[in-house]
């Protein structure tokens, strides 16, 4: 007899096509897709190495420039030139260049991956996929070429821990603030290897924007993969996307629900009524605090982007926050959209329009300073609140640089007023 | 040569920002110098006085954050012998293993070792010997015993494209 199986076992089962897997075994598990990024010239150096002239399914690889584009040094734009070599050496079709966007961002609105899918990427937020119920884990370079050469990896299944989401989010607070509650509450290695699966009725009344933001954030608290049950919504934005005509029933047909009474390593409940924005101090992620806790302190860049909040809703909250408002005197406000359908439909919208007027500036859809490459990296002292998911000291370029983690509507509240700001103060909300 | 190895002992929570700042990840390619900035912000004096063979000793969660390689290899180019830690983020310990770097749970170890002192590893016999006391610690897989055998994963992998050609 099958006992109950949790999402995690249930795709790691398909991917590495056995009918059950049990948790703490190493399966090797064959990707539906391999995402690598700027990362890919190093990788194809690694892959050189084994003396293969092609990769073994060069379809399953997607490839975007967004790490440091466009290139803000020689050296970042050789960088880049290798990797548009590599992808037509050897012929792949799924390369997106300077000014698409991040590759997590990308891939879904490309829909080059579906529910019950697994994608592996170069990247440690490829956790990001969960957000439509497909397997989603990050992967070093030398396993990538890894992946490149033999087509699969050796995976361990992982423990899967439950959250189980009750309630609606209340008006100024997102799933933003959820997922630093969970990594102020639970700490950041609380979900080391594990697969954290969330669940119950809170989730259908999220946003499909919104529900992104979730397993993306939970490689913060060190999960293999995260997940999130997908439903109808979820099943008409990938069709309405996909450019191959998915069907909206097969894609359906391919999504995998944990059973009922699967094991769980713990449990964990939500009610999203009772939540409050929260704020990431420097220079942990899991150094959270209220709103209220740490209003007041004076910020001198707000960067609205990244992979977590830099979507079409997130630019949506800031323009009504700061429409017929200025950006406070000292302060300055950095969009950076995830990507280039998010910009084009931030213009049709206005919303661009509104927030150049109240003073921010715009960059190129991609990563922007999240990772301290270019586009607005931090001076010594400079203290930035950003709607990205890591603060670690250094990270945007300076060690004695600080930076806070919050929502979209935390992060222009903070812009109008030059300080950390609680954004129920606004009634635009 | 000595086998007592010198500790270099950190807090919870290292994070490949601080290993290997994410300024440097695609510029950076000299082994050197990707060592002259092992754990930069973290702790500048590392860099300038770690020795062949020291080891890194740490609390929870080593190397949480970026999937970035260079968090490890600047640590084997920097002649870190091994990790000890409480436990390690998956991507890095999968970059160490990778990278033929013991990565070694064992909180006993890390509760009783000294910045500065110094430690024995025994990879044969899965111990850790500190001052007068030994710790043992949980062998590892066999597929990262297998990898580590061969010095990391790029052989491994070699071995088996290779075997693949040939059969
Ligand atoms: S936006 Fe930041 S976190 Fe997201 S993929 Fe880019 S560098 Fe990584």
């Amino acid at each position: 007899m099958i006992l109950a199986q949790t999402f995690a076992q249930k795709a790691l089962a398909r991917a590495s096509g056995v009918t059950e897997v049990s948790v703490g075994t190493t399966v090797d598990a064959r990707p539906d897709r391999i995402l690598s990024h700027d990362n890919t010239a190093a990788i194809a150096k690694i892959f050189s190495q084994f003396g293969l002239e092609h990769v073994y399914e060069s379809e399953k690889l997607a490839i975007t420039l967004d790490h440091a584009a466009p290139p803000p040094t020689p050296l970042h734009a050789r960088n880049h030139a290798e990797v548009r070599k590599f992808v037509s050496d050897q012929g792949i079709n799924n390369f997106f260049e300077v000014g698409r966007g991040i590759c997590h961002q990308v891939l879904s609105e490309e829909a080059l991956i579906l529910p019950g899918q697994l994608i592996l990427g170069a990247d440690s937020h490829t956790t990001h996929f969960g957000w439509m119920g497909a397997f989603g884990a990050g992967v070093g370079r030398s396993e990538a070429a890894t992946l490149w050469a033999t087509g699969e990896l050796w995976l361990r299944v992982p423990e899967s821990i439950q959250v189980t989401l009750s309630g609606a989010l209340p008006l100024g607070v997102s799933s933003k603030d959820l997922c630093l509650h969970l990594i102020g509450q639970l700490g950041a290695d609380y979900g080391l290897y594990s697969s954290v699966e969330f669940d119950g009725s809170g989730v259908s009344t999220l946003s499909i924007e919104s529900r992104m933001v979730i397993p993306n954030f939970m490689a913060e608290i060190g999960a293999k993969n995260a997940y999130l049950p997908p439903d109808d919504l979820v099943f008409e934005w990938l069709s309405v996307h996909s450019n191959r005509n998915d069907k909206q029933s097969s894609i359906r047909e391919n999504a995998i629900y944990p059973d009922q009474g699967a094991v769980y390593s713990q449990a964990v409940e939500v009610d999203l009524d009772t939540l409050e924005p929260q704020v990431a101090c420097p220079h942990s992620v899991d150094n959270v605090k209220s709103v209220q806790a740490v209003a007041g302190q004076k910020v001198n860049q707000v960067f609205l982007g990244t992979c977590t909040n830099g979507r079409l809703e997130d630019i949506a909250v800031a323009t009504r926050l700061l429409h017929g408002r200025k950006i406070a005197n000292g302060t300055r406000m950095l969009i950076v959209p995830a990507s280039s359908q998010v910009l084009q439909a931030a213009i049709e919208q206005g919303y661009i329009t509104t927030l150049l007027e109240a003073g921010a500036t715009l960059g190129t859809p991609g990563c922007g300073p999240c990772m301290g490459n270019h586009m607005g990296v931090l001076a010594p002292g400079d203290v930035c609140l950003s709607t990205g998911n890591r603060n670690f000291r250094g990270r945007m370029g300076q060690p004695e640089a600080e930076i806070f983690l919050a929502s979209p509507e935390v992060a222009a509240a903070t812009a109008v007023a030059g300080m950390i700001t609680d954004p129920r103060e606004f009634e635009a909300l | 040569m000595n086998p007592q190895k010198r500790i270099w002992k950190y807090g919870d929570n290292i994070n490949t920002d601080v290993i290997f700042p994410g300024k440097y990840t695609y510029t950076m390619h000299d082994p050197t110098e990707m060592a002259s900035h092992a754990l930069e912000d973290l702790d500048p004096t590392f860099a300038s006085n770690v020795q062949t063979g020291d080891i890194i000793v740490a609390g929870k969660n080593f190397g949480n954050g970026s999937s970035r390689e260079q968090a490890v290899t600047c640590l084997t180019a920097a002649g870190v012998g091994a990790v000890i830690a409480i436990s390690f983020a998956r991507i890095w310990y999968r970059n160490a293993i990778n990278n033929g770097l013991p990565a070694i749970i064992c909180p006993r170890a890390v509760a009783e070792a000294e910045h500065g002192g110094h430690i024995m590893v025994d990879m044969q016999h899965h111990t850790i010997a500190l001052d007068a006391h030994n710790f043992p610690f949980a062998p590892f897989s066999e597929t990262a015993r297998d990898i580590l055998e061969v010095g990391g994963v790029i052989e491994f992998v070699k071995q088996k494209v290779q075997n693949q050609i040939d059969s």
